[in-house]
């Protein structure tokens, strides 16, 4: 993966896999402790304890597609590469948590990238999913719920062309307000 | 400063689509649409299918074609990636490989506009899948 936005595209693809209705995506930059943490939380289907400790195997997979998994070994072994940490924890039926620390200030850190994007898509064509995203920066905080955004927007799509460009706009101009790191 | 965007501006904006959507309301069953999903798994993430899916949208919008672009799970043709399966209504789904912008740009031209095939058809037969 080249950057980090798009290492949560992936991550998030398993909570949509899992047929969870709710996901938090949450970035939390701690530049005092040169800390960088990113977690995804969904209440999809979860996972058993063997399935979660073969989850970060890269020859383990849960699809018939394919026979390799590379999703959250490669996530996984991003963050440990900048000295952080990474923490999968799982309950069968309750949902999934994925919690990956980055060195923020570390020379291998992959650059956050277009966040935008990587939401947009997410928000705008991943189906009924619903998604709370929340960044957080010495500056401030973001926080953004699709279900406030859908219940605004009542019978409209939130696929209409018009709210794709005004979301972007909306998330570009409050992350900017935040003052987010590359 | 400029102020920044909010829910309220949403509600605005919401009130506008809703009048133009009612005038427009055609056909609107997803079923009679051009329908194009993205693989979008780890393969296909990295391969760039997050740029062709925003060109995708951006292009048919500019253009005023009306399509679904939706994205889809792992077809099986890592080596292949970024995939996309394309449906035109009343014919079967076909599943392009190695889609960049150039192929995107000609599958619009040419498979969508023209119904005319192009090369770099996965040629196995192909069944859609769930997730």
């Amino acid at each position: 993966m080249k950057d980090l936005s798009l290492h949560i595209l992936d991550i998030v693809q398993n909570s949509i896999r899992a047929k969870a209705n709710l996901i938090g995506i949450e970035i939390t930059e701690l530049p005092e402790e040169n800390q960088l943490i990113i977690t995804v939380t969904d209440d999809g289907s979860g996972m058993n304890a063997e399935q979660v400790q073969l989850a970060i195997d890269p020859f383990y997979t849960s699809r018939t597609t394919r026979k390799v998994g590379l999703g959250l070994s490669l996530f996984k072994q991003n963050a440990e590469m900048t000295g952080g940490s990474f923490i999968l924890e799982s309950e069968l039926g309750k949902g999934t948590k994925v919690t990956a620390t980055f060195g923020l200030n570390h020379l291998d850190r992959p650059i956050l990238g277009d966040l935008v994007g990587t939401l947009l898509l997410l928000i705008c064509s991943s189906g009924e999913a619903n998604y709370v995203f929340k960044h957080q920066t010495p500056s401030g905080e973001f926080e953004l719920d699709t279900r406030d955004i859908r219940q605004t927007l009542e019978n409209v799509p939130i696929n209409h062309p018009d709210i794709r460009s005004f979301l972007k706009e909306m998330l570009q101009e409050n992350l900017e307000q935040i003052q987010i790191s590359e | 400063m400029n102020k920044i965007k909010s829910l309220a501006d949403l509600k605005k904006l919401q009130t506008e689509v809703q009048s133009k959507i009612k005038l427009r309301e055609k056909g609107d069953n997803p079923e009679n649409l051009i329908q194009i999903k993205v693989s979008m798994a780890t393969c296909g993430i990295a391969s760039g299918a997050k740029e062709i899916m925003n060109y995708l949208i951006e292009e048919l919008d500019h253009q005023g074609i009306d399509a679904v672009v939706t994205q889809t799970g792992c077809m099986g043709y890592c080596y292949a990636e970024p995939t996309i399966e394309l449906t035109i209504p009343g014919q079967s789904p076909v599943v392009y490989g190695f889609v960049n912008k150039t192929k995107a740009q000609d599958i619009i031209e040419k498979h969508i506009k023209l119904n005319e095939m192009l090369d770099g058809i996965i040629p196995i037969s192909y069944t859609t899948i769930d997730n």
